[in-house]
């Protein structure tokens, strides 16, 4: 048996086939009830499909033997990296792009010429589904800042979206606001609530505050649902003016176009900004309160301004967004702000990276665009969807792009000295 | 002159522990001072209390600047204040920012001599700039210093375990401090890293001018290093002096090593 070094022999053991053998078995037992019996309603009779039972049963035992050969050159890589006990060796596609600024800059170009581009080479429809995915990155680039980068786990993001509308649709429908002058304000009154719901939580951390926020999105969204004279319940705010020029009447093709390079350009603020802070004093505290509360306050930096200043600056994009969410659809109610949104920008945060600005956008795009492009496959998409999103998760537990820390180089020194050297 | 730490009658009560007793201890400006004591002893916890991590029962912790003279209480403050007044610490159990590179974790320690605000980030004006720059170079000759210079960009956790003790000390001296607290420093070197690191205290002392306070369990240091030594016991000081006549004391010996039973 060992003497067997060649082709399969050598990745798969006797021990793997009955493994793999014993899963396929689980499987067909598992999926029995619904691929192989098949109720007639018309002449009450069952059908037994045993082919199916096959299929699942001949496909699971070659995709287990597939898994396990991942898994096995996943783990095979990290033993490695550990035997040398050198991780920065090999340097990842994006360090080496970093020492590249003139690249990066020419790339970052060209995405920004072909993104500017989008409304115009495609029709509206895809240019409306671009703008929700672009509202998501705003979105995730703005929790980035309290999860990837703060490590505050906060689950009821999806309020201050819902503030953004809201703050819209409501000064609209009363003062006759446009959609230019709610822009900053929607930021500003998500900002406040988003201070105002920090002071009292910022004594916890994970789990409780993670359930506390929660709870806040909930609150949210029942007070919306139920306060009827100040939002309207569920039947929700209609005829929100889209976004128009110098008071020009638009259609509705020119305002969406217009709608796009809003948030284009809001993309760009927020990517600038969030780049900005990450790189400063205050992006480094908030990594520091990640990894270390006490540490970080025995190093003399004031968690609690910070975890402020996390929520503020986090918050105020969220609020944008939500005034240009309204400005897009026209019509709000509660059901656009439940707990699942909260969630599904959390998972583009996790998924593309946490802390990474790359990686967040990324996440974002795919978690919008994915089920949306998979259409096509109707009935299947959220199988698909969900399956892409456990491969990334045991194959990349980082991220798909994962965050990489600032270097600094120095004059003469840089690692040439020898260890021990003084 | 007034000691630059003076803690008197200091108390700790958890419930109905007591985990610090009334411990009287005062340091004066240049001095190397241990306080040792079996595991327990409430070593620790007086740490925090003077950190500012937890808040004291009863009793003052007094400091005095050698820069300005002028005597505080600081006890009940926040740690990030007292930090910032010139006491800085190190963790007994590592407590470095992992996921940083050696000089950001160094720079988190200049972070309260900095000034740099939220606009300032964003638009990065000439002042925030230069400050930058110039906590990047600070940073770095800190890094120098400890001979941690060549792990300038490597991941805080990626590194040996005596660099990481000396990376701990390295965040600690960037935040200028006139005290420093060393917790168990010593704590899983081999003696190699602990002659070193014997050397990188008084070296401290010496060329920085920062007075030191250490708790440590490895006496050969302790005795080398020291000039003089608080020993704690069940939260009680139960001796004070100089190491020759600490090494003598019985009480301290009883501490260690437990009373002899006459049969």
């Amino acid at each position: 048996m060992s003497d067997i070094k060649t082709g399969i022999g050598r990745y798969i053991t006797k021990k793997d086939v009955k493994r793999s053998g014993l899963m396929a078995l689980w499987f067909m037992f598992l999926t029995f009830p619904i691929m192989v019996v098949k109720v007639n309603t018309v002449t009450d009779t069952v059908e037994w499909r045993w082919i199916n039972m096959f299929i699942v049963g001949i496909f699971s035992f070659i995709l287990t033997h597939v898994w396990k050969l991942m898994i096995d050159r996943r783990e095979g890589r990290i033993a490695a990296a550990d035997n040398t006990g050198e991780t920065t060796e090999k340097l990842s596609w994006r360090e080496r792009l970093d020492e590249k600024p003139a690249l990066k800059r020419t790339a970052s170009l060209i995405f920004l010429a072909l993104a500017a581009l989008f409304p115009i080479v495609t029709g509206m429809y895809q240019t409306s589904i671009m703008i929700t995915a672009l509202l998501y990155v705003v979105l995730a680039l703005g929790l980035n800042i309290i999860v990837g980068l703060g490590g505050l786990l906060v689950l009821g993001y999806i309020v201050f979206y819902g503030v953004g509308a809201y703050t819209y649709a409501l000064l609209n429908y009363h003062f006759g606001l446009n959609f230019w002058l709610a822009l900053p304000l929607g930021g500003l009154f998500a900002m406040i609530l988003g201070i105002l719901i920090a002071i009292p939580v910022l004594r916890l951390r994970g789990d409780y505050l993670a359930i506390v926020t929660l709870a806040f999105g909930e609150i949210f969204r029942i007070v919306m649902e139920n306060w009827n004279g100040l939002s309207f319940g569920p039947s929700g705010i209609a005829n929100i003016p889209r976004p128009a020029l110098f008071g020009l009447d638009f259609s509705i093709q020119q305002s969406t176009t217009l709608t796009y390079y809003v948030i284009l350009a809001f993309v760009v603020i927020t990517i600038f900004v969030v780049r900005r802070l990450e790189d400063s004093r205050l992006g480094r505290s908030w990594v520091a309160m990640r990894e270390d509360e006490i540490a970080g306050e025995a190093m003399g930096i004031d968690m609690w301004k910070t975890k402020l200043a996390a929520f503020a600056l986090s918050t105020f994009w969220a609020g944008v967004a939500g005034v240009i969410f309204a400005g897009k659809t026209t019509f709000i109610n509660p059901a656009s702000f439940t707990m699942w949104e909260s969630i599904l920008v959390l998972c583009m945060v996790v998924l593309g990276g946490m802390g990474s600005i790359p990686g967040v956008i990324s996440g974002a795009l795919i978690i919008t665009l994915l089920p949306e492009y998979l259409r096509a496959f109707s009935e299947l998409r959220m199988l698909i969807f969900g399956a892409v999103l456990v491969l990334v998760m045991v194959f990349k537990p980082d991220g798909m792009i994962p965050a990489i820390r600032q270097k600094y180089e120095f004059k003469g020194i840089s690692g040439n000295k020898k260890k021990g050297d003084k | 002159m007034a000691p630059i730490l003076d803690v008197k009658k200091l108390r700790m009560d958890f419930g109905g522990l007591r985990a610090v007793n009334d411990v009287d201890l005062y340091i004066n400006q240049g001095e190397i001072v241990a306080l040792i004591g079996p595991n327990g002893a409430g070593k620790t916890t007086f740490f925090n209390c003077i950190t500012g991590v937890t808040r004291p029962t009863a009793g003052d912790v007094l400091i005095c600047p050698p820069s300005s003279h002028k005597s505080e209480r600081i006890n009940g403050m926040k740690p990030n204040v007292i930090t910032e007044r010139g006491l800085a610490r190190t963790f007994q159990n590592i407590r470095l920012f992992q996921n940083m590179t050696v000089l950001e974790n160094v720079m988190i320690g200049r972070h309260p001599r900095m000034k740099a605000g939220v606009i300032g980030a964003i638009i990065r004006d000439p002042r925030t700039r230069t400050e930058e720059k110039q906590v990047i170079e600070d940073s770095h000759e800190i890094l120098k210093k400890l001979n941690l210079e060549i792990f300038v960009n490597e991941l805080a956790k990626n590194l040996p375990y005596g660099a990481q003790r000396r990376l701990e000390i390295a965040r600690a001296m960037a935040t200028e401090p006139f005290l420093l607290l060393l917790d168990e420093p010593a704590a899983g070197m081999n003696p190699q890293e602990t002659r070193e690191l014997d050397e990188t205290i008084v070296r401290i002392r010496d060329t920085e001018g920062i007075t030191i306070l250490l708790i440590e369990h490895d006496m050969s240091l302790v005795m080398s290093l020291s000039e003089r030594i608080y020993v704690v016991d069940y939260g009680k000081l139960i001796a004070t002096g100089i190491p020759e006549d600490i090494k003598k004391n019985p009480e301290v010996i009883k501490a260690y090593l437990g009373e002899e039973i006459d049969a």
